[in-house]
């Protein structure tokens, strides 16, 4: 079900503010790609665009192409909602729906899709998503609490389930463990290496040390100077990029002497 | 050692003193108006509740006349809130989430504007604009849905029955409902809006996953509100409606149930003796179905407090 992204010449505009210039990268299917950067660089502005959730932004828009699995993202007849149930995202901080308990937030998207569940196919889903988010274990006597019960790790886990309850093609995560402890970071980290047996993942990382730890394929994001737009920078497989990257404002962003 | 006791005890800076006390004085002082209001009602309407049927305008007790606009106050509420609140969250939830920003701006000024309407304009728009216009969609619901208790008929050929005091309060209680939707409906958090976009749901799915659950106390409240404001309303009621003490849910007909603050307003000007203590009582019941009605509506928010969003 993973599938691949190839992107072509991608410009992100807010407005008339450019703030995306030009990327092209191909984004290989059941693999982890890493984008890092330093902050305002677009790198979580590109992955909105991967599932149209910028465009939830008053005025933002897209020039470029993204292709999925032979399907133009932006095409005429593309409905950016169909797009998202395809596309899954997990954000920054844990957004578990505060109204609903651990077993319908994990639901919630399958709700979405088919309306009319069998109560064994649904109880069904739960487990198995849940397990996938190595999450059962410790929910499992306690599935009818809120979601909000749970500690931000178990949480941002529940989004994650959540997610991938919906059995997406490509999973988006903007910085997933950037409001975690080192230990649920863990946690989490363990999961995605998991996940990617199944979906193409694309994560945002602020931490260098978590994207040489969870990724295959590692893009490098710059911006040359504040209001000027980010660009695409370089990207190839983690090892070269964190041992020796083509550009001297990657090695100078990875060994930590700007940005 | 004076150290030590200045330790235990923290200073504190004269605004935070200042502020403190100014806040207590407050809250000290609502409790003194409500206790003032409550002891007045008591003092004055006990004589109202055990009066003789002299006071009652022929009833046998106070019960029973008492009874019907007691009925018809929240008959008259209870009408006004179903058509309002459907209104009033539509209004909101446009204005929130689907109107562009000027449209939004535009349209929640006018609503405010509505609220600043003062009563009695409305009670004279109902007489005038409102009955007549009404007749004959009241008219329609007789031929057609008479089998309703609530559209028996015959219409009334001037139009000024429940059913015009009932819409009449609804527009009243519509803006304060909308302004206290709106502000709840834009406090749903982006975060909760942008999970379910993000799970593929399209902005009706979205409102329906976050902002009615997040919103559902809100909602709540500012209905009570509204309720709070028909169950008190005198002049609007009073105009439009002829009350009589009889008990009917048929809002068509010449014959309705009067509310209790209409009464109060139509009959204090000629009544004297204990005729004042039973208004005064009937008041007291008014305040004693309002506080009910709050209560209920905590009640209900706090219910799933646990689930609200708030923690």
């Amino acid at each position: 079900m993973a599938k691949s992204i190839d992107v072509s010449d991608l410009n992100i505009y807010y407005g008339d503010f450019l703030a995306v210039e030009g990327v092209t990268i191909p984004i290989a299917a059941k693999s982890v790609t890493a984008f890092i950067g330093p902050s305002g660089c677009g790198k979580s502005s590109f992955l909105r665009s991967l599932n149209r959730m910028h465009e939830v932004i008053p005025g933002a828009r897209v020039e470029g192409k993204i292709i999925i699995d032979g399907n133009d993202l932006y095409g005429a007849g593309t409905d950016p909602v169909a797009v998202r149930r395809e596309i899954g995202m997990v954000f920054q901080r844990p957004n578990p729906f505060p109204t609903m308990s651990i077993y319908e937030n994990v639901i919630a998207g399958m709700r979405l899709n088919a309306k009319r569940m069998k109560k064994s196919e649904a109880d069904d889903a739960v487990e198995k998503s849940l397990r996938s988010a190595n999450l059962w274990a410790e929910v499992e006597d306690r599935l009818r609490r809120p979601g909000s019960s749970l500690s931000g790790g178990q949480q941002q886990r529940l989004c994650i389930a959540r997610a991938i309850a919906v059995e997406p093609q490509v999973l988006l995560m903007d910085e997933p463990c950037s409001a975690l402890d080192p230990i649920s970071t863990s946690a989490i980290e363990d999961l995605i290496h998991d996940l990617q047996h199944d979906y193409t993942i694309v994560i945002v990382t602020h931490n260098m040390q978590q994207a040489a730890r969870v990724s295959e394929t590692t893009a490098f994001f710059n911006l040359s100077a504040v209001g000027e737009p980010g660009r695409l920078v370089e990207y190839g497989s983690t090892t070269k990029i964190f041992s020796n990257p083509d550009n001297e404002s990657t090695e100078a962003y990875i060994s930590g002497r700007f940005g | 050692m004076a150290t030590r006791t200045r330790s235990e005890h923290p200073p504190v800076r004269r605004g935070d003193r200042i502020f403190s006390a100014t806040a207590l004085g407050a809250g000290i002082l609502i409790l003194l108006i409500l206790a003032g209001v409550a002891i007045f009602l008591l003092v004055q309407g006990v004589p109202g509740i055990t009066a003789g049927r002299g006071s009652l305008s022929g009833r046998d007790s106070f019960w029973a006349y008492v009874g019907p606009f007691a009925f018809g106050t929240v008959y008259a509420s209870i009408i006004a809130l179903v058509v309002a609140v459907p209104i009033a969250v539509g209004i909101a939830l446009f204005i929130s989430h689907y109107a562009p920003r000027r449209v939004a701006l535009a349209l929640g000024y006018i609503v405010d504007l509505l609220a600043a309407v003062p009563s009695v304009v409305f009670g004279v728009w109902g007489i005038t604009v409102l009955s007549p216009a009404l007749v004959p969609i009241m008219q329609w619901l007789e031929d057609n849905a008479g089998f309703l208790p609530f559209f028996e008929g015959p219409t009334l050929t001037s139009g000024r029955n429940m059913f015009t005091a009932g819409l009449v309060l609804a527009v009243m209680i519509l803006p304060i409902i909308t302004a206290i939707c709106r502000e709840v409906f834009l406090q749903t958090p982006r975060l909760h809006e942008e999970a379910a976009l993000a799970l593929g749901a399209t902005r009706w799915e979205m409102i329906r996953m976050t902002v009615f659950p997040y919103g559902r106390s809100g909602i709540v409240s500012a209905s009570m509100l509204g309720l709070g404001r028909a169950l008190g309303e005198t002049l609007a009621v009073a105009l439009v409606l002829s009350g009589s003490a009889i008990y009917t849910f048929n809002t068509l007909a010449a014959e309705n149930s009067g509310t209790i603050a209409a009464n109060i307003a139509l009959q204090f000007p000629e009544a004297s003796g204990t005729a004042v203590n039973v208004l005064i009582a009937t008041g007291l019941i008014l305040f004693v179905i309002t506080f009910a009605v709050n209560y209920t509506a905590r009640k209900i928010v706090d219910r799933r407090s646990e689930f609200s969003g708030a923690n």
